[in-house]
């Protein structure tokens, strides 16, 4: 069974948002609320400057700590990808997850419960990839299976220097950013 | 120099985690209040158990109060949800490496024990509730066997301690929360509970002195809820007993949460800034202020000059541990929530 | 567990859709939001249409979920996309759904420019437009009546106004953008670089940017293809006061101070010639007049740039040590918004020639020869003669201009001469934003006797009009073609996704009705824009079926390479490239760019550079709700010391006041690094004062309001942007 992750080169990417857009209008996220959004970073004085920009979102984490929270298992590892999704009208609202993600990626949804990044799994089941992968108009974003040693986000992260986001959190997240 | 920007402005998550309000605050307060109550209740059933104190009443008919007061709680966590219709998920599925899962297990059945625990001479108490409807008066009797009360006894304190501790843990397991992300919460909410506890009873027993109740089915019914502990005034020495225990209590909270800043100042970045946010930062005042000094210190003082008899005894150190209870939760979980793990500045 | 079916996806919504009715939502509906309620596959049709929300012009898939819009992607078929669009198109279902749209025809019931409308139907705007243009052609000829246009709905009111005989026209896009570079580049090659560019940045081994911010401004094509050069490991030079995207990407920013670039090109072209790195080949072959250029730039050397450009010697012979050893796959870019100090057609002709110099004329990696595609055009009958030269450039005061010049058309409404302008039609231009120091637009329009805005929006141009006339977005409505030049040619359709959301109306169908009114109808003699297109297509040999499913027809493929076989040549008068330009030396003007330094700052002020977001277009998209959600206010960027010695956080509100004492509201601080000590920068389009954009009022500050000096291009009239300059106010 895959897992699926993503790989994404910050050489190339331009934060343009339009990741952000895309996931908007594919998955009809309540306006003011985003499952993804751009982090830039930047490292030095002027004018001795270094810059990381980064297209984030749920990790999809290995050791996912809003799924270990949850009281109902309305977040769940959901066993086609590995993927980490949340399960509507399990849900109570608690916010447990929220607080347990390092990552900030989740939000409570007007309606009351846990949303987040979903991967774009409907899209994904019918051969595409997600929706901000598949508009990113650096093609900075590539979206595969870890397990499949022949994947393309294998081969990248075989070609290529890598971090992911707060490690020492142990959550073991599944987006890797080229460096 | 490092600049970090980010597009994300999702409600209650941006700037800064802010999905708690009072609510949770409360919750935790009364949960690691409830669980005390059960501990002192067990250790009086037990001693009532041996045929020891079989006039004490402050804790044998505490779980009464213990039971209204946790439904104050658990409509506080009720409050809080977001997705309130759905709230029944959570009794279809026990999650093993969940703490709210396992809480809200331990609280059903805490509220089980309460309930059995509340029949402990129930037609003392509210007379009027035996008479009116006798099963109450037979199931009452039931549980008053020497065994039977040991084995509620060890439920309520065996119980009373895991919904302590999980009160704490709840925070404790969150690992995007540097200041809650350490053990010691567990214990320090089961000793806050505690000190809480025998704050509550202390004051109960000043709040509520005996007095005949009323007889009839709807006076007994309000009588009840002003007066949950029953007809008799206690015992002399019940009171000191009460204040010694508090002072206690309070003492290895100190010292919980001297250990527990100590952990944090000396562990990572993230930890120290998460421990700077109480010790300096801006929950400092309520920190020092309302925890430590009027929540501890102060009625550590008071009680000992109480227990030496330089005071007389008054509810006020036992309203300020209260206080300082509800204080200590609602610091932990707000300053907690801004608390984050940092990015380090140079890779 | 199971793995959630699409199925159940629905069944949970529908759950979640019982449970919004029952708990109080807290959150305001939104069409978005609604959407999401109904989440679920529903019925999705797709149909193709090119974007409008720039002017790019991308080929989009637009899908429709149950009769309601519901994402619009990129084109696989299209050139310009490549299947993929920018923020801002992907953004577009936000336009269509925007609350702040204008719904309804609107004649003004106030004083002009106090926002004051009623309501009428269609016929009753048109007649009245019609009469009062009957009315100004009565008293002062149809001449004098002149169109403000921007964007492809234009099309056929220039065309009905044509036929009307009123050719007075003009388009921001000239002076206030594009126009230097095209003049600039026209002077030099012997011709402009069109849109889109025919720059070959995929292929590009060096990349330089000047003021480029690729990434924040999302040309699409080129943003994709400066990824490219990113992944090939090119080197990118990047020149910009402020540390943009772009020059995070890049092994050279060099920080200049604003308004010396031509220095800073001069110098390396200096470098080149001195140093002999420069193509010789191309420059013996093609070159007219290298000599009289070299001795020109004799004195241009790194040491005298530095001292204006604040650039070191060093780093500047470094980079063109660099541009030299990459050549001919070094590619300058033009630059496309270049208005900024007024001498810009002269910068754009200094980086033209030193794209000469590297010899990248029609090479991989350079400057391509863009190719076309035929498409006969529709059999019209023929325009009447112009009775009358137009107004906007009297005598060739811009002898160079080879459109017309805005503020020429601005100024001869103020004044009346050479003769009258007493009416305007406005399409989609913004021109309080657009058009520099916007009194004068005003004195203007206060000579008008008719003022018709053609708008999606409210915009503040809008709120000084008669009438308005509410436009469909791009998503609901017709147009004609677009016939794009690349790499290789192509056309793309444009047709409606869904019916506008009120009673908004396509442009086309407003022109023909307005030519009815006013006895032209035999200039739009189809019924209806199926029918033009057909008849379009059927002529240039278009499967008009197929079109309508695929949205883009390819035109033949043509070499546009030397390495792909094509062969060069110059329309120049000397048939080749003018290093020493002739004409120019015979108008009176530098035969080869000279550098004029800017004038000194005042104590205490500090220039404004302006830019782009990468999901807003000029001041058209600050409503949508999509976008809006991400940048809903602009900020000003000052250095992090400069702002901790001014006492200046970042999220700190401050005003800008420019030194003719115009203050801006109040715009959030952006402390950073990123930016010289001595610039300020600030996205554009932002600030907006008309009332009826609700979700934009007051957000953030107008650079346009700030532009109150400005200095024009004597070669071609364009308006300078960056030559205000400005110090903030803090906020009480």
């Amino acid at each position: 069974m895959a897992r699926f992750g993503m790989v994404i080169d910050t050489r190339k990417c331009v934060g343009c948002m339009d990741c952000v857009v895309a996931c908007q209008t594919e998955n009809d996220v309540p306006q003011g609320h985003c499952r993804d959004w751009i982090v830039t970073e930047v490292r030095g004085t002027y004018p001795t400057l270094e810059m990381e920009i980064r297209s984030e979102r749920c990790n999809h984490c290995d050791n996912p700590p809003c799924v270990y929270c949850c009281p109902t298992g309305a977040s769940h590892v959901e066993p086609f990808g590995k993927t980490v999704q949340v399960t509507a009208n399990r849900c109570i609202g608690c916010k447990a997850c929220l607080a347990a993600c390092p990552y900030g990626a989740r939000f409570v949804h007007p309606e009351g419960y846990a949303d987040k990044c979903t991967f774009c799994l409907h899209r994904v089941k019918e051969g595409k990839d997600p929706a901000c992968v598949s508009v990113c108009p650096t093609r900075c974003m590539h979206f595969g299976d870890l397990d499949d040693p022949k994947s393309e986000v294998n081969r990248l992260l075989g070609s290529r220097k890598w971090h992911t986001l707060l490690p020492e959190a142990g959550t073991k997240p599944r987006i890797f950013y080229l460096d | 120099m490092l600049e970090i920007t980010t597009t994300r402005h999702n409600p209650f998550v941006d700037p800064q985690l802010a999905v708690w309000g009072w609510e949770i605050p409360v919750y935790l307060f009364f949960g690691g209040m409830i669980a005390g109550m059960m501990i002192l209740a067990g250790i009086a059933m037990l001693r009532v158990a041996r045929g020891e104190d079989p006039e004490s009443f402050f804790s044998v008919q505490t779980p009464l109060l213990g039971f209204m007061l946790m439904n104050v709680g658990m409509a506080a966590l009720f409050l809080d949800l977001a997705h309130k219709l759905y709230v029944w998920a959570v009794y279809l599925t026990f999650e093993a490496l969940s703490p709210m899962s396992w809480g809200s297990w331990v609280l059903l059945v805490a509220y089980g024990i309460l309930m059995a625990s509340a029949l402990v001479r129930i037609g003392d108490s509210w007379p009027w509730l035996a008479r009116t409807f006798p099963i109450v008066g037979r199931l009452s009797a039931a549980v008053e066997t020497p065994s039977r009360l040991r084995l509620l006894a060890f439920a309520n304190i065996g119980f009373g301690i895991g919904l302590g501790i999980y009160t704490g843990i709840l925070l404790s397991a969150m690992v995007a929360r540097p200041l809650w992300n350490s053990a010691i919460l567990g214990p320090l909410f089961l000793f806050s509970g505690l000190s809480a506890a025998a704050a509550m009873v202390h004051l109960a027993i000043r709040i509520f002195p005996g007095r005949p109740a009323p007889q009839g089915m709807v006076g007994g019914a309000f009588a009840a809820m002003w007066q949950p502990l029953g007809p008799r005034a206690p015992r002399a020495g019940t009171e000191n007993a009460l204040v010694r225990a508090d002072v206690g209590f309070l003492g290895v909270e100190l010292v919980l949460l001297a250990l527990l800043l100590l952990g944090l100042v000396t562990a990572g970045a993230s930890q120290i800034a998460a421990a700077q946010i109480l010790i300096s930062g801006a929950y400092a005042p309520a920190f020092w202020g309302a925890i430590v000094f009027a929540g501890i210190v102060l009625p550590i003082a008071l009680q000992l000059l109480e227990l030496g008899h330089r005071i007389p005894h008054t509810v006020v150190p036992a309203l300020l541990v209260l206080a300082g209870g509800f204080a200590l939760r609602w610091v932990l979980v707000n300053a907690g929530q801004a608390s984050q793990i940092l990015q380090s500045a140079s890779r | 567990m199971p793995s959630p079916s699409r199925r159940r996806f629905l069944k949970i919504s529908a759950a979640t859709l019982g449970a919004a009715a029952a708990v109080p939502m807290l959150h305001q509906a939104s069409p978005f939001a609604n959407a999401a309620s109904a989440a679920g596959p529903g019925t999705v049709t797709t149909i193709p249409t090119y974007c409008e929300m720039c002017f790019w012009k991308c080929g989009g898939i637009a899908s429709v979920r149950d009769g309601k819009l519901w994402k619009f992607e990129g084109n696989p078929l299209d050139p310009m996309s490549r299947g993929r669009l920018c923020p801002r198109g992907t953004g577009a279902p936000g336009n269509h759904y925007d609350p702040d749209r204008l719904k309804r025809p609107l004649i003004r019931s106030g004083e002009r420019g106090q926002e004051q409308w009623k309501t009428v139907t269609w016929g009753e705007a048109l007649d009245y437009v019609a009469e009062r243009m009957k009315k100004i052609a009565a008293e002062h000829g149809p001449e004098s009546i002149a169109l403000w246009k921007h964007g492809t709905g234009a099309r056929f009111f220039e065309h009905v106004m044509r036929a009307y005989g009123s050719f007075n026209k003009a388009a921001p896009s000239f002076a206030q953008c594009r126009g230097p570079r095209d003049i600039g580049n026209l002077l030099t090659w012997g011709t402009g670089l069109g849109s889109p560019e025919r720059t070959d940045i995929a292929n590009a081994r060096c990349l330089v940017l000047i003021g480029t911010h690729l990434g924040e401004n999302m040309h699409n094509t080129q943003v994709q293809e400066f990824a490219q050069a990113i992944g090939n490991g090119a080197t990118i030079i990047c020149v910009d006061p402020r540390h943009s995207t772009a020059a995070s990407k890049a092994k050279h920013w060099l920080p200049i101070r604003p308004g010396t670039d031509l220095a800073l090109v001069l110098a390396w072209m200096h470098v080149l010639v001195k140093e002999g790195l420069y193509d010789k080949d191309f420059v013996a072959k093609h070159g007219h007049g290298f000599d009289k250029f070299a001795t020109a730039i004799a004195e241009s050397t790194p040491e005298w740039a530095e001292k204006e450009t604040g650039i070191a010697a060093g780093v500047i012979r470094e980079t063109a040590r660099e541009m030299a050893r990459h050549r001919p796959a070094t590619l300058v870019h033009p630059g496309r918004r270049v208005n900024w100090n007024g001498d810009d057609a002269q910068r754009a002709r200094a980086i033209a020639l030193l794209n000469a110099l590297l010899g990248n004329w029609g090479r991989q990696g350079g400057l391509f020869l863009a190719a076309g595609m035929k498409v006969a055009p529709y059999p019209f009958p023929k325009f009447p003669e112009a009775r009358k030269p137009k107004v906007d450039n009297p005598d060739g005061r811009w002898p160079f201009a080879d459109e017309e010049v805005t503020t020429g058309l601005r100024e001869a409404t103020i004044t009346g001469k050479p003769y009258p302008i007493k009416g305007w039609v406005v399409y989609a231009a913004n021109l309080i934003q657009t058009l520099p120091n916007e009194k004068e637009t005003i004195e203007a329009i206060k000579k008008l006797d008719l003022l018709v805005v053609v708008e999606t929006h409210p915009s503040e141009i809008a709120g000084w009009a008669d009438v308005i006339l509410p436009d469909t977005t791009f998503l609901e409505r017709h147009d004609d073609l677009y016939v794009g030049w690349g790499r290789q040619g192509w056309a793309a359709l444009r047709q409606p996704v869904v019916p506008p959301p009120d009673d908004q109306k396509p442009a086309w169908w407003m022109a023909k009705e307005l030519a009815n009114r006013l006895g032209v109808g035999e200039y739009m003699p189809f019924k209806d824009m199926e029918e033009y297109l057909a008849v379009r297509c059927e002529k240039s040999g278009i499967d008009y079926a197929k079109f309508k499913r695929e949205g883009i027809v390819m035109g033949p493929k043509k070499p546009i390479t030397i390495e792909e076989g094509a062969e060069i040549a110059f329309d120049t008068p000397s048939g080749k490239v003018e290093f020493f330009s002739d004409q120019l030396a015979k108008a009176g003007f530098d035969p080869v760019p000279k550098y004029t330094p800017p004038e000194a700052l005042p104590a205490g002020f500090y220039p404004l550079v302006t830019g782009r977001s990468p999901v807003h277009t000029f001041s058209r998209t600050q409503t949508n709700p999509l976008l809006a959600d991400l940048v809903g206010e602009n900020e000003v960027w000052i250095n992090a010391a400069t702002a901790a010695k001014a006492g200046l956080k970042s999220g700190q509100y401050v005003r800008l006041k420019n030194e003719d004492g115009v203050v801006s509201n109040r715009v959030k601080v952006k402390a950073t690094q990123r930016i010289r000590p001595d610039t300020l920068y600030m996205v554009y389009g932002f600030g907006h004062t008309a009332k009826g954009l609700r979700r934009a009022l007051n957000k953030g500050a107008s650079a346009a309001q700030l532009n109150t000096r400005y200095k024009v291009d004597p070669l071609m009239g364009g308006t300078s942007i960056h030559r205000n300059f400005v110090t903030f106010e803090k906020e009480a």
